[in-house]
Parts: C-alpha cells; sequence; structure tokens
C-alpha cells in the first residue's frame, strides 16, 4: 500500500485535494440536475473519503511532528502562508470528518426533499472547510477556515431546519462568531509580536511557538483562545446554543455539527491553546477551573438529559457531557489524559452522529421525536433496535465499545493528576447509563401498543449501509483501539513534553514571576498537582 | 514628463483628471439641455439600458474613463522644484481610482432609477462628475485651503443630488436637511483653518507638520483648531456624535444617490482627514489621540447597536455606512503607515461591496423608493438565485467574514492597530463586529429561509444590462480581493510611501 501510495506522489497533493476536491464538487452538484444532485454529492464524498484513507498508510506512526507539510506564499505581504500539514491529532480528525460527511450526505437522501443542489453544495462547502481547520499550519489560514464553516452551518439550520430554525441558527452563529472575533485579536497580538521579534510578517504555526511570552500575556491570551474554542466545544456555561441547533437541525446537520464541528474546539486545545502558552496551561488555577468545568458539564448535562421529553434533545444534551469528558482528559495534561480525549473525540464522532442517524431515521417513519410515543419498537423493526442498542451502549461507554477506551484514559489520566475531580466525572459515567438506558427501554422495549408503532418498517438496504460501519467501528475500537493509539502517541507526547519544558525551564528562570500569585493555589492539595509542571507554580507562590 | 510648479501651465497638467472631469461634467449637462430628453416620458424605447436619458450615462461613462486614463498616466510624471498646494503621489492617485471606480459604479446603477424616476439625466450626470472632481482635489491637497475648495465642490454637488428627486418629499426633505448641517459644519471647519493659520502661520499641511512637531505652534490655539477641524471632518464621514444627519439624508436621497454618497463622499473625507491629521498634526499626536480613539469607539459601537433595530433596509445599510466610518477612524487613530495603506484598501472594498449591497436593494425596489423593508425580501434568494448569492456574499463582505475583501480590509485595519498597540480599540471593534453580523444576517435569512409572501413577490425585480455589469464587476472585486489580496496590499503600501517621504518621517508609533 505504502508503496503504491509513494509511486503516485500521495503525500504530495492528497491534503490540497482533500480541499479542494469537495470544492469543485460543489461547482458540479450546482450543475447537475435536482434529482440526480443527491447521488453526485455522494459518490463525491465518498471519492474523497477513500482518498483520505491513503493517509492512514500514507502517515508515518513514528514521528510526532507535522508531516506532508507543504507551503506556498498566499499574502506575502503579512507573511501569510497557504502551509499545510498533519500529524496524529489531525489525521484522525480528517479520516473523520470526510467518513462523516459520506455518512451525513447518504443519512439525508429522504429527510431532504427540497432545494436539494444548495443543500448538497453546502454540505461539500462545510466538508473543504472542516478539512481546512484540521490541516492549516498557518494561524491566518487556520481562522479563515475555522470562520468559513459557520457560513454553510448557518444555511443548513436556517434553511432545512425545525420550526424554531433561524432562532437556533443565529443562535449558533453569533455564539461561535463571538468567541473567535475575540481570538482573532489575540492571533493578531501574536503576530505583532512575531514580526518586533523576527523582523518579518509572519503568521506560520512553528514561528508562534517561539514567541516569548510573559505569564501575564499568555493568560490573557489563553483566555481569549479558550473562549473561542469553549464556545465550540462547548464546554459549560456556554453550551446553552448546541441543544438548540442540534434539535433544530436537520439529522444530517446535526451529524456533522456534532461528529466534527465540536471537535474544532478540542482540537484547538490540543493545536494552539496548549503549545502556545504552556505557562497558562498548566497554571493551577487554569487547570482547575477547566476541569471543574469540564465536570460540572458532565454532571449537570446528564441531569439535565435524564428529564428530556424530546430524544434528540437528550442525545443533544449527552454531547455536551462527552466533550466534558475530553476537556477533562486534555487538562489533566498527561499522555494518557489526552490520548483519551482524542479517542472520546472520535468515538463521539462515531456513535453521536449515529445516534442522530437514527433518530432521524425514527422521525421519517413516525413523525415525532418524543420518547413517550414509542414503545416496543424492538418488536417490529428488529435491526433498527439493534442497531441503537449498541449504538446507545457504545455512547455509554460499556466495556468493548470505543466509548469506553476513550472514557477509560481520560478519567485514568485525570486520576493520576486530579484524584477529586476525577471521581466526580465517573460518576458522570453512571448518569449516562442512567438517562440512556431508560430511553431505549421506553422507545424499543415497552409494550408495543399504538398503530402507529406497529407501522414502523425496519430498516431499508441504504440505511443498514449507513449504519453498518459505524456500528462496525465502535466494536472495533472497542476491541483494538492500539492502532489508532500508537499514531497519535507521538504527538499527543510533542504537546505535553512542550508543556513541561515550559514548566520547567519558567522553574529554572523567574519568568513565573509574572504571573500573580493566585489564592486557590492554596486550597488545592499538592497531590493534585501533575508533578513535573504545577510544582513550579506552587515554588513561585510559596 | 517633469512638473516644476513654478510654472502656472504645470498646474494644469497635474490636476489633469480634475480637469477632465469638469469639463466633462459640463459637456453632458448641456448635452441634457440641448438635447431631446427633456420629457423622458416621450422616450421612444422603454429599455432603459439605452432609452430614455441613458445615451447620457454612457458619455459620463466615458469622462469617467477619460478621467482614469489621465490618472494612470500621471503616475509617469515627476516633481521638481519646491512643492506645491496639490500632491502628486502615490495616496492621492490611489484615492483617486476609488472614487473614480465609485462614479462609475453609481453611473451604471442609475440608469434605470434616473429612467424610472423621470430625473433630468443631463444635471444628476452631470453633477456625479462634478462631486467627483471636488472629491479628487480634497485627495491631492496639500493645502487647507485647497481641501476646502474640494470639500464645497464636493458637497455642494451632493446637496443637489440629494434633492434631485423632486416628486418626492422625503428627498428634499433630505437636501434641505444636509444642506443646513453640512453648511454648518464646513463653518466649523473654515473656522479650524483659521485657527490652525492662526497657530501656525501656514496653510500648507506639510508647513503646519513641521512647525507643530518643532513646538513652534501655539498650541490652545492649535488645539481649538484641530478639535474644529476633527467636527468638520467627523460630519463629513459621519462620526458619531456628529451623525445625527446620516440616516434621514442615505433614507431620503435617491437611492444610487445614497450609494455613492456613502462609498465616495466618505472616502475624500477620509483621505483629506487622513492626509491633515497624519502630516499635519503628527507632532501634536498626543492631543488629539484620545479624542480620536473615543470617536472611534464610540462611532463603532453606536453605529453598530443603533443598526440592529432597523427594519428598513436602506435605513440599516445607512447606519451600516457610520459603522465602517468607526472602523476607519480606527486607522486614523493608529496613524501609522499600515493605517494609512489599510485605509486605502479598506475604502476600495467598502466601495465596492457597499455598492453592490445598493444595486441590489435599488434592484428590490423597483428602481423607486417602494419595497424596502426587510420583509420585502422574504424568499428573495430561491426566487432570484443569481441576486440572491451575490447580496449574500456582499452582505457578508460588508461583515467582514473571511473568503470576502471586508475579512482582509479588515484584518489590514486591526494590523494597524496592533502596531500602534491599540489593544483595547481592537477588542470594541470586533465585538461590535457581533454585533453587525445580527442585523447583515437577518437580511440574508429573510432572503433564504422565509416564504415569499406572494407567489409573484419577485417577478418585477428587473436588473438593466449597466447595472449587471456593475454587480458583476463589484463581486468580482470582492471575492477576488478575498482570496488574492496580495498585489492590491501591495499597492496600497506603495501608495502610502509617497505620503511618508513629503510628510518627512512617518508618525512611528507601533514601530
Amino acid at each position: 500500500m505504502t508503496s503504491l501510495l509513494d509511486s503516485i506522489g500521495y503525500a504530495g497533493w492528497a491534503l490540497h485535494a482533500l480541499i479542494w476536491l469537495p470544492v469543485l464538487g460543489i461547482g458540479l452538484v450546482l450543475w447537475a440536475e435536482e434529482e440526480r444532485a443527491k447521488n453526485l454529492a455522494f459518490w463525491w464524498s465518498i471519492g474523497v473519503f477513500v482518498l483520505s484513507l491513503g493517509l492512514w498508510w500514507a502517515f508515518d506512526p513514528t514521528s510526532g511532528a507535522m508531516q506532508m507539510e507543504t507551503t506556498a506564499p498566499w499574502i506575502p505581504a503579512w507573511g501569510v502562508n497557504y502551509s499545510l500539514g498533519i500529524d496524529g491529532i489531525s489525521l484522525f480528525m480528517v479520516l473523520l470528518t470526510t467518513f462523516s460527511t459520506s455518512i451525513a450526505i447518504l443519512g439525508s437522501f429522504n429527510y431532504i426533499q427540497t432545494k436539494q443542489r444548495a443543500f448538497y453544495a453546502l454540505m461539500l462547502l462545510l466538508e473543504a472547510a472542516v478539512v481546512g481547520v484540521f490541516v492549516a499550519t498557518d494561524v491566518f489560514l487556520f481562522y479563515v477556515f475555522f470562520e468559513l464553516t459557520l457560513v454553510p452551518m448557518y444555511f443548513i439550520v436556517g434553511i432545512w431546519g425545525g420550526e424554531r430554525r433561524i432562532y437556533a441558527a443565529i443562535k449558533f452563529f453569533l455564539y461561535t462568531a463571538f468567541g473567535s472575533l475575540l481570538m482573532l485579536v489575540g492571533i493578531l497580538f501574536l503576530f505583532w509580536k512575531a514580526k518586533t521579534l523576527m523582523g518579518m510578517p509572519t503568521f506560520a504555526y512553528e514561528d508562534f511557538l517561539l514567541v516569548p511570552l510573559t505569564g501575564t500575556e499568555q493568560l490573557w491570551l489563553f483566555g481569549a483562545f479558550a473562549l473561542a474554542f469553549s464556545v465550540k466545544v462547548p464546554v459549560f456555561p456556554f453550551h446553552t446554543w448546541l441543544p438548540d441547533a442540534h434539535v433544530e437541525a436537520p439529522t444530517p446537520g446535526s451529524v456533522i455539527l456534532a461528529a466534527v464541528l465540536l471537535k474544532m474546539g478540542t482540537y484547538g486545545f490540543l493545536r494552539f491553546l496548549l503549545p502556545f502558552f504552556p505557562l497558562a496551561s498548566q497554571h493551577p488555577t487554569v487547570v482547575t477551573t477547566m476541569l471543574v468545568l469540564a465536570v460540572i458539564g458532565i454532571l449537570y448535562t446528564a441531569w439535565v438529559a435524564a428529564v428530556q421529553p424530546d430524544a434528540k434533545k437528550l442525545v443533544a444534551y449527552t454531547s455536551v457531557a462527552h466533550m466534558g469528558f475530553v476537556v477533562l482528559g486534555i487538562f489533566a495534561l498527561n499522555v494518557n489524559g489526552l490520548q483519551g480525549g482524542l479517542v472520546v473525540m472520535i468515538s463521539h464522532g462515531i456513535s453521536t452522529g449515529a445516534l442522530f442517524l437514527l433518530l432521524g431515521m425514527l422521525y421519517e417513519r413516525r413523525h415525532t421525536r418524543t420518547i413517550a410515543e414509542f414503545g416496543g419498537i424492538a418488536r417490529v423493526a428488529p435491526w433498527f433496535a439493534t442497531a441503537f442498542l449498541i449504538t446507545a451502549l457504545a455512547s455509554i461507554g460499556l466495556p468493548g465499545t470505543s466509548g469506553f477506551v476513550g472514557e477509560f484514559l481520560a478519567l485514568m489520566g485525570a486520576f493520576e493528576s486530579h484524584p477529586t475531580l476525577a471521581f466526580l466525572a465517573t460518576l458522570g459515567v453512571i448518569f449516562a447509563a442512567y438517562y440512556m438506558l431508560p430511553m431505549v427501554q421506553t422507545v424499543f422495549f415497552n409494550k408495543l401498543e399504538t398503530d402507529e408503532n406497529r407501522a414502523i418498517e425496519d430498516l431499508n438496504t441504504r440505511e443498514m449501509v449507513i449504519l453498518a460501519p459505524l456500528c462496525a467501528l465502535m466494536i472495533i475500537i472497542g476491541w483494538n483501539p492500539t492502532p489508532v493509539l500508537d499514531r497519535m502517541e507521538p504527538s499527543v507526547r510533542v504537546v505535553i513534553e512542550r508543556v513541561e519544558e515550559a514548566g520547567a525551564r519558567a522553574a529554572a528562570s523567574d519568568v513565573l514571576e509574572a504571573i500573580p500569585p493566585v489564592e486557590v493555589t492554596q486550597t488545592l492539595d499538592p497531590e493534585d498537582m501533575n508533578d513535573g509542571s504545577a510544582p513550579a507554580m506552587t515554588d513561585g507562590d510559596e | 514628463m517633469e512638473l516644476d510648479f513654478s510654472r502656472q501651465l504645470h498646474y494644469f497638467w497635474a490636476l489633469m483628471p480634475e480637469m477632465i472631469l469638469c469639463v466633462w461634467g459640463m459637456v453632458v449637462l448641456l448635452a441634457g439641455v440641448s438635447g431631446k430628453h427633456k420629457d423622458p416620458e416621450t422616450a421612444s424605447s422603454g429599455d432603459p439600458s439605452f432609452g430614455g436619458g441613458a445615451d447620457l450615462g454612457w458619455l459620463a461613462l466615458v469622462g469617467v474613463l477619460l478621467a482614469g486614463m489621465a490618472n494612470g498616466w500621471l503616475y509617469g510624471v515627476e516633481e521638481v522644484g519646491r512643492s506645491s498646494m496639490i500632491a502628486l503621489d502615490g495616496f492621492r492617485l490611489f484615492a483617486n481610482w476609488v472614487f473614480l471606480l465609485a462614479a462609475a459604479l453609481a453611473i451604471m446603477i442609475s440608469f434605470a432609477y434616473v429612467y424610472r424616476q423621470r430625473l433630468q439625466a443631463g444635471e444628476f450626470y452631470g453633477l456625479i462628475l462634478l462631486s467627483t472632481a471636488g472629491m479628487m482635489f480634497m485627495a491631492g491637497a496639500r493645502d487647507l485651503i485647497v481641501i476646502f475648495l474640494g470639500l464645497e465642490v464636493m458637497s455642494i454637488a451632493v446637496y443637489a443630488l440629494t434633492a434631485f428627486n423632486r416628486r418626492d418629499r422625503k428627498s428634499a426633505e433630505a437636501g434641505l436637511k444636509y444642506f443646513l448641517l453640512g453648511a454648518f459644519a464646513t463653518g466649523f471647519f473654515l473656522y479650524g483653518i483659521a485657527l490652525v493659520y492662526g497657530a501656525t502661520g501656514s496653510t500648507n499641511i506639510f508647513e503646519i507638520g513641521q512647525t507643530v512637531s518643532s513646538g513652534g505652534a501655539s498650541s490652545t490655539l492649535l488645539t481649538i483648531g484641530i478639535a474644529f477641524l476633527t467636527i468638520g471632518f467627523g460630519f463629513k464621514v459621519s462620526a458619531v456624535p456628529f451623525h445625527m444627519w446620516t440616516p434621514d439624508v442615505y433614507e431620503g436621497a435617491p437611492a444610487p444617490v445614497t450609494a455613492f454618497m456613502s462609498a465616495a463622499v466618505k472616502a475624500a473625507a477620509f483621505v483629506a482627514f487622513l492626509r491633515v491629521f497624519m502630516v499635519g498634526f503628527d507632532g501634536a499626536y498626543d492631543t488629539w489621540y484620545p479624542i480620536m480613539w473615543w470617536l472611534a469607539a464610540l462611532t463603532m459601537v453606536a453605529a453598530n447597536l443603533m443598526a440592529l433595530v432597523q427594519s428598513n433596509v436602506k435605513r440599516m445599510l445607512a447606519y451600516s455606512s457610520v459603522a465602517h466610518a468607526g472602523y476607519l477612524l480606527v486607522a486614523i487613530t493608529a496613524s501609522n503607515e499600515a493605517g494609512a495603506a489599510g485605509l486605502l484598501f479598506y475604502l476600495l472594498i467598502y466601495t465596492v461591496m457597499n455598492m453592490g449591497a445598493f444595486a441590489i436593494v435599488i434592484g428590490v425596489a423597483h428602481q423607486a423608493e417602494e419595497r424596502l423593508q426587510v420583509e420585502d425580501y422574504a424568499g428573495f434568494g430561491w426566487a432570484q438565485p443569481m441576486m440572491g448569492v451575490l447580496l449574500t456574499v456582499f452582505l457578508l463582505s460588508l461583515a467582514g467574514f473571511p473568503g470576502t475583501g471586508g475579512f482582509m480590509g479588515k484584518i489590514y485595519l486591526l494590523q494597524a492597530a496592533a502596531d500602534a498597540q491599540l489593544w483595547y480599540l481592537m477588542v470594541v471593534l470586533v465585538l461590535s463586529t457581533i454585533a453587525s453580523y445580527w442585523y447583515y444576517l437577518r437580511v440574508a435569512w429573510f432572503m433564504w429561509m422565509k416564504r415569499q409572501l406572494a407567489d409573484d413577490q419577485h417577478d418585477m425585480v428587473i436588473i438593466p444590462v449597466p447595472m449587471r455589469i456593475a454587480l458583476i464587476a463589484s463581486v468580482a472585486i470582492v471575492i477576488y480581493m478575498g482570496f488574492f489580496p496580495g498585489a492590491a496590499l501591495d499597492f496600497a503600501r506603495e501608495s502610502v510611501e509617497g505620503l511618508a517621504s513629503l510628510g518627512g518621517a512617518m508618525p512611528g508609533l507601533g514601530e
């Protein structure tokens, strides 16, 4: 396989193609006839997905550095380059994106009945923008793609969504734009620093890594970047846009939103937040705040999810809880935690995407999503029930499914550094069963009473084709996560080492003096600290 | 060719584009009087692109083209000997391109409007050319008196254009309001010139700059003079709190005139504003910097908040134009090289995106002053997909979204602010931008996410040929600048270098 890829020079053009092929597809879809648009879009996205699969082999799992890097000047006056590359963190995000886009497009064949050409064109635009977010290694380019994802999603929710679609669309747009514009000021601050330092304008990721920042600057910039990404994730208390957007979005919109758009936030944590501001990221107050918010997100949204009468809203809230585990893993600031966070990102993308697809199929059959309306569907639709059960179990993290691997690693990472908070987060796993299983019970296993429910048909071939790979992935990753973990590990280590190195260097010099002493440090148990990094902070304080 | 300003004739060469426009404006005027266009109602052809007063419109476009050629020719001339009242630098010539582009687009989007509203075509197009000449005087002036002359030539023509639709009361009201308040502001401006002259002993911007920098100016007089000039310019660029006239005038004026005013008149005022403050009052930066800071912040916040509640699209665009004045004031507050170049670049982008948006508003309004509410756009996108997409692109660009020129322009202004370390002002800028998303996207959601009120609601929307050309040109520039701004950025930066060498060292605040 590798030699085949080499022979066609795959590494040189693959990343460009993954961005620009979908863009080309937009033109084709718009040009095609209305009724053929969906097939064209589907096969086009499958083509992109197959192309992206080559990354699995072309990627060198032993290296944690950026690979397949290509760069070309874009706006020389500002030092902006069109430069792309992937590492072990973005590899999986790209694969997840191309995969979920194909699945979502196939899943919208029945759901989207009007204005199909525009819909599929927007889906492809979204794919291009999201892939761009994950492979950009120029901060300006990243920002352009990051913002660009808003436009197609805004229209997908606003045009094809449910009753309160406009409210949901504009809320989604304004919330996320609010964060990212403040991040823009932060980016320009870094740009200005880098320009003064190097004597020439640059937006390159590597150059931004070299910019020396005082502790106070790091805290401010951390705030700006963290806000942008936290809204996207979403971290409690910035999550209120998500249930609205999920419930109102059409099924494919929800799938993409859950599977990849939320990941842009946590990806931002890993790619920019920790490496750019290593001192701020291990500042005890910051770490505690982020972890506490993550735990609140896990526990609180589990409670809220448990009382939702609308199945889609329930799943929407579980998204917040799952992303809480990701944040928990990331701010554990060790290899296990980061890897766990990444696996939860992948697993959540697959399982929650599948849940939204299944609910969409249910909605197409019954035109309601109220849990109480259903009952005993397993008897008339056994395959449907099987798929739903597998997905629900993966979602709550049953051992043997992908959800377990991620949550286990994330919690293990968190236990190493913050046992109390990790213990609280573990309760979230139990709560997950508490909100998910009654829903499954009501919908599929209670008495089959109403005629409408008796009339529900089982999965058809197209739906089988959609769900089979999703269920298979949940189980494969659950049983054998090693190939996935192996590819992540070097890149995750690079991030962790950078954070720890900065901590050690700061301990050696007096840079940390610049970070103001904070009271919270005293209330923390010394054992709560991550060794190697955090003690440096407390030393400065004591 | 070498120009020596000790010889009177050479002023003529240096003012070639302005001269052409003045002469051509009168030619169009006379052609309108003498010709058969007295009553457009009897025009034989029903096609507004060629019938009615269209020939005069095409004639005016030829004038713009000739002036453009002269402007291009000026790049080849050199200045020898002492400097004069007229600047021969890239800054002026770049600004001239913006004015000429605005004038050409304004003429092209006026054809059907003039025809439908039975306006006097000769006077209408003639006045546009004459006011453009006035703008060019302002951009090329190196002397406060010349700026004043340009300001008056421009303003008086625009007052007349505002009140041009005689059958519309709102137009007359807008004209009167604009004229009275404008005259008032001009008074401030003139008094400011007098005080600055009193403080420095000169009206030449360069000499003022030298006197101010060396501390040879009387500081009280100078401060009051600067304040008065700020008020005068603030009125013309419609900075809050001197913006009161803007919404009413922009709403009442004929729509193509509104488009022209909000882009070109503002551009001219900003170009002169920047030159006077950056070259002339650089030495007093500490005096006027806080005023400008608050003016910019206030303008951005207030205008964006007021635009939030507008349901009339024309009025919304008027407030949006005030908001953009706020963004541009950030460049003046920064007062550095990136600021000057960013200002030019932003004016170019703003002109095309604003004109484009107005062109579609005029189309939806049936070349008249009806159907301007945001509800009138319900389902517009699906009924007229091409125009819907175009308006969406223009709105996204006005909002400063990636992939459009508006984004690059905003980034340039933010960079200028970063160079001057105006961090809080940058935060104000981005926060007010978020407010602007709401009202720009509101039009987009009516267009794409609402149903038409009636099935034939948008069948009447007709875009004549010249307007199509204008739209295609605008959208091409907006998107091209969104993806490949490199050449234009370099050009803007090189244009500003001329300003620096003439005004002595550039203000080195951020450097």
